[in-house]
């Protein structure tokens, strides 16, 4: 192929990739080829990729290939590749959280999330680089380096799914899988102009999901446009009785919802705490544009207070560590990781500490330290509980908001981008990033990030949030939008970013 | 609420199995204190008759029928192990030994 076609391939979305592969237009393997050759060239400066899987992603390619030329059907996004956050088990292939304690290790089991994007055909490039077991909004907590954001490489790509982000927005893959903990899905989203969906608690299997903090982690679709996101949550949703938090019930029609580009009569409510001090003016301006266009489509837009909002990041940074605390007590030396310290003069226990000791970084020990003083005696009525209850007024606040409007807006962080290293040894400042994604996460409910403008030259999230189970909401609500911005600004807003 | 000290700082960390360096203990007790003073704000909300809520959605106990059924074998299990020994993981000592 040539130089013009291959660059081609690599900007066109999921759908159209899957088209192409279908009517034998572009075969799967030139289209993994080209976004292979892609990585290779361009990801030694945004380091989006822990792992480039050649052999396997074009083994998966050339099996679309086959699949088509004997004639059998294929799936919606047959042949089209992905990047996977690197927290999810993949047999055989390396794995690692972003962490030096499982560096090297080699899964033997899928996880139920991969088990499905492989029975799609969905082609599987790499693993790509997040903040250590997903603990961060910037990547500079991976043990391997930080990831770069292709609209300003000084920049943090968000995190602590950057890796993900960062690859859809440097047309390294069309489609992504990121994990959303806190915001981990949305926020990196955000500052990279790409859209990106926490679907509703227990939607997607957490199954061979390396925990973070479990009753708040969720995997989720990344992509370039709304309808491609729909199509990846298709595939990734549905049941799984290896997840006892696993939701048994229909997946919301989301794709359905995507194409329906139509909101009127629809109810949106605007979240009155996240405005004012401490967001930035060009992220509120472009929010506030984006609202209009939703009134102009013809919405119901009305503002909704949500007091006990403003109570969210405390509690998660007290329920979040807690459940750190505990789920990190797996990282033992024993059956599998790191072991260091094994000589002989040593118990297991001393090994267990300079190993713990050794391989994670400042983030997870500070995460696990403060989980452990949160949940002890003492302390623990004060700290975790108080926060449970404030968990439980957050959903509250959630319920009688949806008893007025049928989804929630917000901007989906209070700042663009900011510089690689501004905030890497402050962790207050860090937290905030995650100040409006928080709340979704506490009560469980649906929600999605998709760029809506640029400030100062850096692209701006719109987060929408929908009731639990109404992710179908999220889609419609975001299918008008994008189609009502692009057209009014003639393409996509990524066609902005800085060519690489 | 409480300062947290060096000292406590130190004995989370063996409470929580991690192995700390002084530059690391020095770093984080001030780090800690500060996000904690941030944290300690859940306090100002009236919450006594508030219920707690663990879990975002309303699932217990969801069980299945027990039956046996494959997992993974004796050697995808060990494959990842630091040291395994006659099909089983190999561990440093964990008992006390009589000199």
């Amino acid at each position: 192929m040539t130089d013009s076609s291959t660059g081609d391939l690599v900007r066109r979305t999921a759908v159209d990739l899957a088209a192409m592969i279908t009517k034998g237009e572009a075969t799967a393997v030139e289209v993994a080829q080209a976004h292979l050759d892609r990585i290779d060239a361009v990801d030694g400066r945004i380091h989006a990729f822990l792992h480039v899987d050649h052999q396997g992603a074009l083994a998966a390619a050339a099996a679309v290939d086959a699949k088509r030329s004997a004639g059998e059907s294929l799936g919606t996004l047959a042949g089209v590749p992905l990047a996977l956050k690197d927290v999810f088990t993949t047999a055989g292939i390396p794995t690692t959280a972003g962490s030096k304690i499982l560096e090297g290790w080699r899964p033997p089991y899928d996880a139920a999330l991969v088990e499905r994007l492989r029975a799609a055909d969905i082609v599987i490039l790499g693993k790509t680089n997040c903040d250590e077991f997903a603990m961060g909004s910037s990547t500079e907590n991976s043990a391997y380096g930080p990831t770069h954001n292709p609209w300003d490489e000084t920049r943090i790509p968000g995190g602590s799914g950057g890796g993900s982000s960062a690859a859809l927005a440097a047309h390294f893959a069309p489609l992504a899988i990121g994990t959303d903990t806190g915001g981990s899905i949305r926020q990196p989203a955000a500052v990279t102009g790409t859209v990106g969906v926490k679907p509703t608690y227990g939607g997607v299997s957490r199954y061979g999901l390396i925990a973070c903090a479990s009753s708040l982690d969720q995997g989720g679709p990344c992509a370039r446009n709304v309808l491609d996101a729909a199509l990846l949550h298709e595939v990734i949703a549905g049941h799984d009785p290896r997840d006892a938090t696993s939701i048994d019930q229909a997946v919301p029609a989301v794709v359905e919802a995507a194409r329906r580009r139509e909101i009127g009569g629809m109810r949106i409510g605007v979240v009155r705490e996240f405005a004012g001090e401490g967001y930035e003016p060009g992220v509120l301006a472009s929010v506030r544009a984006a609202i209009d266009v939703l009134t102009e489509l013809g919405a119901d837009v009305v503002e909704v207070s949500c007091p006990s909002f403003t109570y969210a990041l405390p509690a998660y940074y007290l329920i979040l560590p807690s459940e750190v605390s505990s789920n990190l007590a797996r990282f033992d030396a024993m059956r599998f990781g790191l072991r260091v310290g094994d000589d002989g003069t040593h118990s297991a226990e001393e090994v267990m500490a300079m190993t713990r000791g050794a391989g994670f970084g400042p983030e997870v020990k500070r995460r696990i330290i403060l989980g452990t003083y949160a949940l002890s005696s003492g302390y623990f009525d004060a700290y975790y509980g108080q926060a449970q209850k404030v968990r439980t007024l957050i959903a509250r606040d959630f319920a009688a908001a949806f008893d007025q409007v049928d989804v929630l807006v917000s901007p989906t962080t209070p700042t663009t981008a900011f510089p690689l290293g501004e905030r890497a040894d402050d962790p207050l400042a860090m937290y905030l990033a995650d100040l409006c994604t928080i709340p979704a996460n506490l009560a469980g409910n649906a929600a999605m990030s998709l760029p809506v403008g640029l400030s100062d030259g850096l692209p701006v999230g719109l987060q929408v949030m929908a009731p639990v189970l109404a992710d179908d909401r999220l889609y419609r609500v975001a299918g008008a939008l994008e189609h009502a911005l692009d057209d009014r600004r003639g393409h996509a807003l990524l066609e902005k970013a800085p060519t690489l | 609420m409480p300062a947290i000290t060096r000292d406590e700082v130190a004995n989370l960390a063996r409470l929580a199995r991690i192995a700390l360096t002084d530059e690391e203990l020095d770093h984080l007790a001030p780090q800690l204190e500060v996000i904690l003073e941030a944290v300690a704000r859940v306090g100002e909300v009236a919450a006594e008759d508030i219920p707690p809520t663990s879990h975002a959605l309303p699932i217990t106990n969801v069980v299945r029928p027990d039956e046996v059924r494959a997992g993974l074998s004796q050697q995808a299990a060990l494959s990842g192990a630091p040291e395994a020994e006659d099909g089983r993981f190999r561990v440093p000592r964990i008992l006390e030994e009589e000199a």
